[in-house]
């Protein structure tokens, strides 16, 4: 009775799945098909410049005004902290690219039509990466050139020591950042709940978590303030110093990333 | 063809599904009846991989439907009508079905044609009725032209027109040679499609017979009154006269 199958219409045409490229093609059909994927990839790089420019600009009054006694001007910092906020459409669009799948109930269907757990999570993270990554780049190029237009006469260019590294990192900080979203999203397979991790992890990162004297020792490991410290030229002094180097803190960023993203591979190949 | 043997399936202390075996065979329109909660959604969902199964198997042309290649071109299912993205249009919907499974574009075209679709393909889904996502689930069932259809409550929110329409599409794909297996709780309607019928009740096997045959059987004069004579044991939600009338 097994394997002769019952020989009907249609099913001569069907061949042995080629897999990951076709879960892909099928993503990228989801994730063009949505506005929410507009509104956030847009955002991101809109809110970078805007922010740059603004953050370039009242470092430039400072500088000029000769307020800045502490000497302690970071032109990397300056011109890239903005990606603390523009990161968050960024991370907006990683989550819903697996959380709608579960509020929408797609994940049923998904997985009947790709039955491969580990080939349909690959492909989703995938295609993530294939739109995150342009995007971060477009970010990072608008958050540089807007910085540099508001910092006026205290510009820099990439020459300048650290800059291009700074650059480098504030690429690779808006690219792992939402890639851990997703594992983050596929892990506890709820929108909300992502954001609601999410959201305050990074925000509170950005308020300085990483240099409150007690907490330090541990929250310095955190994911964003690890991945931020690239983005220093500076020497960094006080709370502000870190017992790792700058690619290391990439490092531990990606190490983050990897665990989230191997959570969500387990969560998904469990159903 | 459908093989289920032995499949049993816990959720913690429920049993869903206890020790079911039947064979869905093609060629003829097959009714999967029972009760609310007799396991019939979560049977479909084991034969399509969505569960794993506690105990036993459920196979489709011989093989598990996670180890089928192109599923889509093997197995039509329709699970839930809601299963869709309310922001993305019907085209886009059935637009990625296919690409997931190699079936072309111009095949996703011909089914919102089928369904009656075509006229709002671009429009979001968050805009359609009961009855219009429906006939979407239909369409995605369709789309890589299988020989095993798997429907669960298909007639639901559907016009009486579609509701014809899709009577005469099973008795029509049966007759292909297509194995067809279509849940439903309207007995008049099951009664005019199926020509053989799987009856569970509280994920118990209670008849896997033909539909005359089970009529006969029950000494019943329609397919609800033997539904309700079979099922009498096995029903576990029952409303209750209010107090008082």
């Amino acid at each position: 009775m097994r394997g002769h199958g019952d020989r009907a219409p249609g099913t001569a045409a069907a061949r042995p799945t080629r897999g990951l490229g076709d879960v892909l093609a099928a993503e990228l059909v989801k994730i063009r098909s949505v506005r929410s994927t507009y509104w956030t990839l847009l955002t991101t790089p809109v809110v970078c410049a805007a922010l740059g420019f603004l953050i370039g600009l009242s470092a430039q009054a400072s500088l000029s005004s000769g307020r800045n006694v502490s000497g302690s001007f970071d032109p990397g910092f300056i011109t890239f902290y903005g990606i603390t906020l523009g990161q968050i459409p960024l991370v907006v669009f990683a989550v819903l690219l697996v959380g709608a799948e579960y509020s929408s109930g797609t994940i049923n269907p998904s997985l009947t039509a790709m039955p491969r757990r580990s080939t349909f999570y690959a492909g989703k993270v995938l295609a993530a990466a294939l739109v995150v990554a342009p995007v971060s780049l477009l970010s990072t190029a608008a958050i540089f050139t807007a910085a540099q237009l508001g910092l006026g006469p205290h510009s820099v260019t990439l020459t300048t020591e650290g800059m291009t590294r700074a650059a480098v990192g504030a690429f690779l900080y808006l690219t792992l950042i939402p890639l851990l979203a997703t594992g983050v999203a596929a892990t506890l397979r709820s929108s909300v709940l992502s954001l609601g991790v999410l959201l305050p992890l990074l925000f509170l990162g950005s308020q300085g978590l990483g240099n409150i004297p007690g907490v330090k020792i541990v929250t310095q490991y955190l994911p964003d303030q690890a991945g931020m410290l690239i983005l220093f030229t500076a020497p960094l002094t006080g709370n502000f110093a870190r017992p790792y180097g700058p690619w290391t803190g990439v490092a531990i960023l990606a190490a983050w990333t990897t665990a989230a993203l191997l959570a969500g591979h387990v969560v998904t190949s469990r159903r | 063809m459908i093989e289920v043997r032995e499949l049993t399936k816990t959720f913690g202390k429920t049993i869903a599904v206890d020790r079911l075996s039947f064979t869905v065979r093609p060629g003829r329109v097959t009714g999967f009846l029972g009760p609310n909660g007799a396991g019939k959604s979560t049977t479909m969902r084991l034969m399509l991989g969505l569960e794993r199964p506690t105990a036993g198997h459920a196979l489709i042309d011989g093989r598990p439907y996670r180890e089928t290649g192109e599923p889509l071109r093997r197995v039509g299912a329709l699970l839930d009508a809601s299963y869709v993205h309310r922001g993305r249009s019907a085209y886009h919907h059935l637009l990625w079905l296919a690409r997931s499974n190699r079936i072309p574009s111009a095949r996703v075209k011909a089914v919102l044609e089928m369904v009656g679709l075509e006229g709002v393909a671009r429009a979001r889904c968050r805009t359609f009725s009961l009855g219009m996502l429906q006939r979407l689930g239909i369409a995605a069932a369709f789309l890589g032209d299988p020989p095993v259809l798997l429907l669960d409550e298909p007639v639901n929110g559907l016009d009486p027109e579609g509701v014809l329409w899709l009577r005469t599409l099973l008795k029509g794909l049966a007759a292909e040679g297509r194995t067809v297996l279509v849940s439903s709780h309207l007995m008049s309607e099951m009664a005019l499609t199926a020509d053989h019928l799987v009856v569970i009740g509280r994920g118990r096997l209670l008849a896997d017979v033909g539909m005359a045959e089970f009529i006969e059987r029950s000494r019943a004069t329609s397919l609800e009154e033997a539904f309700l004579r079979i099922t009498a044991d096995a029903t576990e939600h029952r409303a209750q006269p209010e107090p008082g009338r």
